[in-house]
C-alpha cells in the first residue's frame, strides 16, 4: 500500500489527527489553559472540514473493507460542516459551564470519535467495518448524553440510550449473520452477486434492519428517541437529529441499494410501511410536546419518514435526493436546535410557552428559528422545500402517487405545530417574555452559518445538481 | 433585466429596504409607498407594453425568458405573459398599492406588516408572470404564508385560530397540488420527449387519459381551495373577518384570483380530457357555492362576513365560469376576477374605514353613517350597487358575460343550473340594499358617531384608485374584452 492510496483516507486521517492534537494539548496544559481547547479544537476543525472541498479519487482499501467514492467523500464534508456547526453553538454552553469541571477537552474528543464512526459506517466495504463504525458512532454519544453528570434526567436519558442500542447492535449482528450463513461472505460486494430471496436471507434482513431502524428512530423503533433528547445536553441532542441520523439514513439506503438489491420486493413493503407509521406516529406526538427538545425529537422523527420516501426509487434520482435531504435538514434542524440552545443557556427555559412574545424582544432569533421551522416543514423558498419535493418526485417517479399523498398530508400536519412555535413567537405576547440578550461570538457564527444553508442550499440548484451528478458513483 | 423579473425583484429589494433602512412607521409606508407606486407605474406600462408587442408577436406567451434552474428535473424559470396574466398583475398593483394606503397609520410593528405585505405580493406577482409549474407552485407558496403572519398578529377577533385555519386549508390544498403537478410532470413524457414543468410544451402533449381522470381533481381541488370552492370555503369567512384590512383587500382582491387563474392555466388548459370529464362533477360544487355564498351574505350580522360569503358567491361564479367551456364564459370569468377584485377590495378598505371610526362592525349598530361621512357614505353606495350588477359598472359587463356564455350550453343540465345561478342575483341585490340602506341611510344610530373624522387624503386616494378602474370596465369593456381574446384562443384550440 503506497501513500498515493493511504491518502483516500484524508478526512479519517485528519481527524485522527485532530483526536491525537486534543490528547496531547490536555496532557501539557495547565488549568488556567484549558479553556484555549475550545478555539483550539474549532480551528482544526475548521480546517479538516475547509480540506473536504478539495477533490479526492475514488478507491479501496485493506482488500475493500475500506472504500471511497465522490458522494462518500461529499457526504464526510458534509456532516464535518454539521459537526463544525454544531461545536460553534455548544462553545459557550462548554466554556461557562464544562471547562470548570475539567471536562471540555472530552467533549471534543467523544463527538470527534463519534463522527469518526460515522465515516468508517459509511465508507464501509464489508459488515465488520460497518459494525465497527456503527459502534464507534454509538458508543462516544452514550457519554455525551450523560455529560450533564448530576441531573438524573441526563443519566436516565443515557441508560435508556445504552441500553436500546446495545438491543439494537445485537439485532443488528443477529442479521449479518443468518446472512453470512446464507451467502458465506460478509464482503458487500460479493454478497450482493450471492444473495437471493430465500426465507433465511429474508429473518436476516429483517433483524438488520430493525437494528439500523432503531439508529434512525423510525416507527416501531423510536420509542427511545423523546426520552434521549429530553435528557441529553441540547448539543447531544442536536448531534442524535442531525449527524448520527443522517449517517445511519445514507447507509441504510447504500445498503438497501446494492446489498440487498436482489431482496427489493421484500423491502420495498417494509420501507413502505414504516414510512407512513414513521410519519403519523412523529407527527401526531409531536403536536402535543411542550418541551421543545422532546418536540423537535418527534419532529425529527417525522423527517425520518420523509427521508426514507427516496428509497422508494432506487436509483440515482433516490440516492441524490436523499442525500441532498439530509444535507439541508442538518442545516435546518442546526438552526432550530441552536436557537433552542441559545435561549436555554442565557435563560434556561426550553417550553414552547416560554417563547411567547419572543420576537419583540429577540428578533433576530426568532426569524432564524421561523426560518428553521419553515424549512423544517417544507415551505418556499428554504431549502427545506426543495428537499421535500424532491423526495417526492423520487417517490412519484416509480409511480407511488398514494404514498406521496400521504406524505403530503403528512407535511400539512408537521406545518400545524412547526406554526405552534411560530404563533408563540410572533403572535403572542407576553409580560414573562425572555429578555433581550445577545448570544456570545461562536453561537452568533453558528446560527449564521446555519441561516446561509438553510437560505441557500435551496435557491441555488448547482449544489443539488453536483450530487445528482455524483450520486451514480456507488450503484454501478 | 427583462421587464418580467422586475416585478419579482422590486418587491424583494423593497423588502429589503425596509428591513435595513426602516425605523419607525413614517419611513416604512414611505417605502412601501414609493415602491409599490414604482410597481403600479410598471404595470400600466406592462399594459402598454404588451398591446405593442402582440401587434407584432403572435407567440402565446410574449417578454419571454427562460433560465435553467434544476438541470437534472429540467426546472427552468421560465417567465412569459399574455393577456390574463397582464390584467392579474395590473390588478394586483393597483390593489396592492390601494392597501398600502389604506395601512397608512397601522400602528404594531408597521416595518413587519409592510414586509410580510409585499412578500406575499413578490408571491403573488410571481404567480402570475411564471409559465413553468415548478417556479409557479414556489411563488404561490410564497404568497400564501406571510398570511399566518398577517392575520395573526395584526387581526381582530379570534385572530389565532382563524390564521390556523387559512394557513391550513390553503397549504393542505398546496399540498395536494404538490401530488397533481408531479402527476402531470411524470406523465409529460407521454408523446416520448423528456419530462418537462414547462407549461407551453405540456400544453402539446396529450396525457393518457386515464391519469387526466386522476390528476385533474386533485389539481384542481388544489387550486380551487384558494378560490373559496364549497365545501373548502371556510376557510374564507373566518380569515376575511379577522385579517386587518389591506391583507383583506389584498387576500379577497387578488390571491383568491389565484385559484381561477390556476384551474384555468394548469388543471383544464394542461388536463383537457379530465376537466372535461369532471366538469359536470365540480359544476355543480361551483353552482352550489353561488347560491350558498349568496344565502350565508344575507344571514350576516357582520359587515366584513357579509363581504365574505359574497366573496365566495362571487368567486365560485368565476370558478362555475370557467367550466362552462366557451369562449364567452371564460371571457367572463376573467372580467368577474377582476371586477370582484376591484369591488371586493373596495368593500374591505370602506368596512376598515368605518371600523376604524365607529369600532363596530355590527350592521344593527350602525345607521346613518352617510349623513356624517359623506364621502365614504357616497363610495360605499356606488360600490354596492357596482357589486349587485348596475349597468355602467364593472359588475354588470362581468356577470352579464359569464350568463350569457353559460347560456350558450343548449343541454338541459346546463341549462338549469345557470338558471339556478342567476338567481343569486337577486339575492344579492337583497343582502346589498339592505345592508347599503341599513348603516348609511336613515337617521344616525349613536349620537357619539356625530364627529366622526372626515376621510383622510390617503383614504381617498386608495378608493379613487379602485374606482376608476371599475367604471373604465364598466364603459368600455369591448377594449378589455378584445385584448383577451387572443389570449383565449389557445385554451379553445386545446379544450375545444
Amino acid at each position: 500500500m503506497n501513500l498515493e492510496s493511504f491518502l483516500l483516507m484524508r478526512s479519517e486521517i485528519g481527524l485522527l489527527a485532530i483526536l491525537l492534537l486534543l490528547i496531547i494539548f490536555e496532557i501539557f496544559s495547565n488549568k488556567k489553559q484549558k479553556a484555549a481547547v475550545i478555539p483550539f479544537a474549532l480551528i482544526l476543525l475548521a480546517i479538516n472540514t475547509a480540506l473536504g472541498f478539495l477533490p479526492l479519487a475514488s478507491g479501496e482499501l485493506f482488500g475493500g473493507m475500506f472504500r471511497t467514492n465522490a458522494l462518500l467523500y461529499f457526504f464526510k464534508t458534509t456532516l464535518s460542516l454539521g459537526v463544525l456547526i454544531l461545536l460553534l453553538q455548544s462553545a459557550d454552553w462548554l466554556k461557562e459551564k464544562v471547562v470548570d469541571e475539567n471536562k471540555a477537552s472530552e467533549f471534543f474528543m467523544l463527538i470527534i470519535s463519534s463522527l469518526l464512526g460515522t465515516y468508517f459506517m459509511i465508507s464501509a466495504g464489508d459488515f465488520l467495518m460497518f459494525y465497527i463504525g456503527l459502534e464507534l458512532t454509538t458508543l462516544p454519544v452514550a457519554a455525551l448524553v450523560a455529560y450533564d453528570t448530576y441531573k438524573r434526567i441526563s443519566a436516565e436519558g443515557a441508560v435508556k440510550y445504552i441500553l436500546s442500542s446495545a438491543l439494537a447492535s445485537g439485532a443488528a449482528l443477529f442479521g449479518i449473520s443468518l446472512l453470512y450463513a446464507t451467502t458465506g461472505t460478509i464482503y458487500f460486494e460479493s454478497m450482493a452477486e450471492i444473495l437471493t430471496s430465500s426465507n433465511l436471507s429474508i429473518l436476516g434482513f429483517v433483524f438488520f434492519f430493525s437494528g439500523l431502524a432503531f439508529k434512525i428512530s423510525l416507527a416501531p423503533f423510536h420509542f427511545w428517541t423523546a426520552d434521549v433528547y429530553e435528557g441529553a445536553p441540547i448539543n447531544v441532542a442536536s448531534y442524535l437529529s442531525v449527524i448520527s441520523k443522517g449517517a445511519a439514513v445514507v447507509i441504510l439506503m447504500i445498503l438497501l441499494f446494492t446489498v440487498f438489491k436482489p431482496l427489493m420486493e421484500t423491502w420495498n413493503k417494509i420501507i413502505y410501511i414504516v414510512i407512513i407509521a414513521t410519519m403519523f406516529i412523529g407527527n401526531l406526538f409531536a403536536i402535543r410536546q411542550q418541551n421543545l427538545k422532546r418536540f423537535l425529537a418527534y419532529s425529527s422523527i417525522a423527517q425520518a419518514g420523509f427521508i426514507l420516501l427516496g428509497l422508494m426509487s432506487v436509483d440515482q434520482l433516490g440516492t441524490a435526493t436523499i442525500v441532498y435531504f439530509v444535507a439541508v435538514y442538518i442545516f435546518s434542524n442546526l438552526g432550530a436546535f441552536g436557537v433552542v440552545q441559545a435561549v436555554s443557556s442565557f435563560s434556561d427555559k426550553e417550553n414552547i410557552n416560554d417563547y411567547e412574545g419572543l420576537y419583540r424582544t429577540n428578533p433576530k432569533l426568532s426569524l432564524l428559528m421561523m426560518l428553521a421551522l419553515f424549512s423544517l416543514a417544507g415551505i418556499p423558498p428554504l431549502a427545506g422545500f426543495f428537499g421535500k419535493f424532491f423526495l417526492y418526485t423520487a417517490a412519484a417517479s416509480q409511480g407511488y402517487y398514494i404514498l406521496v399523498f400521504i406524505a403530503v398530508v403528512n407535511a400539512t400536519i408537521s406545518l400545524y405545530y412547526y406554526l405552534l412555535v411560530v404563533r408563540a413567537m410572533f403572535l403572542r405576547q407576553s409580560d414573562q417574555a425572555i429578555p433581550y440578550f445577545r448570544s456570545p461570538f461562536y453561537m452568533r457564527l453558528g446560527l449564521i452559518l446555519a441561516a446561509i444553508g438553510i437560505l441557500v442550499a435551496g435557491v441555488y440548484s448547482p449544489i443539488y445538481d453536483y450530487i445528482f451528478s455524483i450520486s451514480n458513483t456507488f450503484l454501478n | 433585466m427583462d421587464i418580467l423579473s422586475l416585478f419579482v425583484i422590486v418587491p424583494l429589494l423593497i423588502v429589503l429596504a425596509l428591513t435595513f433602512f426602516a425605523k419607525d412607521l413614517k419611513q416604512a409606508r414611505l417605502i412601501s409607498v414609493v415602491g409599490m407606486g414604482i410597481q403600479f407605474a410598471m404595470s400600466i406600462n406592462l399594459i402598454f407594453a404588451y398591446l405593442k408587442e402582440r401587434a407584432v408577436n403572435t407567440n402565446i406567451m410574449v417578454f419571454t425568458r427562460d433560465v435553467v434552474w434544476y438541470e437534472t428535473f429540467n426546472i427552468h424559470y421560465i417567465i412569459g405573459v399574455d393577456a390574463i396574466s397582464v390584467v392579474m398583475i395590473a390588478l394586483t398593483a393597483i390593489v396592492l398599492l390601494a392597501g398600502v394606503f389604506i395601512s397608512w397609520k397601522i400602528d404594531d410593528l408597521p416595518k413587519e406588516f409592510f414586509i410580510s405585505l409585499i412578500t406575499l405580493s413578490s408571491g403573488v406577482f410571481g404567480f402570475f408572470i411564471s409559465t413553468d409549474l415548478f417556479t409557479m407552485f414556489v411563488f404561490y407558496e410564497i404568497a400564501v404564508i406571510p398570511m399566518y403572519l398577517l392575520i395573526g398578529i395584526w387581526g381582530s377577533g379570534p385572530k389565532e385560530n382563524s390564521a390556523m385555519k387559512l394557513t391550513l386549508m390553503l397549504m393542505g390544498a398546496s399540498a395536494v397540488l404538490s401530488v397533481g403537478i408531479l402527476g402531470i410532470y411524470f406523465n409529460s413524457n407521454a408523446d416520448g420527449g423528456a419530462l418537462t414543468f414547462n407549461i407551453l410544451e405540456i400544453a402539446q402533449v396529450n396525457i393518457p387519459e386515464a391519469a387526466q381522470n386522476i390528476f385533474f381533481p386533485l389539481t384542481f381541488i388544489g387550486f380551487a381551495v384558494i378560490g373559496a370552492l364549497f365545501p373548502f370555503h371556510t376557510w374564507s369567512p373566518s380569515g376575511h373577518a379577522s385579517a386587518p384590512t389591506a391583507v383583506s383587500m389584498l387576500h379577497a382582491g387578488v390571491l383568491m384570483k389565484l385559484g381561477g387563474y390556476g384551474v384555468f392555466r394548469i388543471a383544464m388548459y394542461l388536463l383537457p380530457k379530465g376537466a372535461l370529464n369532471w366538469s359536470d362533477f365540480f359544476l355543480v360544487l361551483s353552482a352550489f357555492g353561488v347560491i350558498y355564498g349568496a344565502f350565508g351574505a344575507i344571514m350576516q350580522k357582520d359587515l366584513k362576513y357579509v363581504n365574505a360569503y359574497a366573496s365566495v358567491s362571487h368567486l365560485s361564479l368565476v370558478l362555475f365560469a370557467l367550466l362552462m367551456f366557451n369562449k364567452t364564459a371564460w371571457t367572463g370569468a376573467i372580467i368577474q376576477s377582476l371586477s370582484h377584485g376591484l369591488l371586493t377590495a373596495m368593500f374591505f378598505a370602506l368596512i376598515g374605514m368605518v371600523y376604524g371610526r365607529t369600532h363596530t362592525r355590527e350592521i344593527s349598530k350602525l345607521g346613518g353613517i352617510m349623513k356624517v361621512l359623506p364621502f365614504i357614505g357616497a363610495i360605499y353606495v356606488i360600490t354596492g350597487l357596482a357589486y349587485l350588477g348596475l349597468p355602467g359598472f364593472s359588475g354588470f359587463v362581468a356577470e352579464m358575460t359569464v350568463f350569457v356564455g353559460a347560456f350558450q350550453h343548449p343541454d338541459m343540465f346546463h341549462r338549469i343550473l345557470t338558471i339556478v345561478v342567476v338567481s343569486s342575483i337577486v339575492v344579492t341585490a337583497v343582502y346589498i340594499l339592505r345592508m347599503v340602506g341599513k348603516i348609511m341611510m336613515g337617521s344616525l344610530s349613536n349620537d357619539d358617531y356625530k364627529d366622526l373624522p372626515k376621510a383622510t387624503w390617503f383614504e381617498k386616494t386608495g378608493l379613487i384608485l379602485l374606482l376608476i378602474p371599475v367604471i373604465l370596465i364598466g364603459v368600455l369593456p369591448l377594449g378589455l374584452s378584445e385584448m383577451l381574446k387572443e389570449s383565449i384562443q389557445p385554451f379553445l384550440e386545446r379544450l375545444l
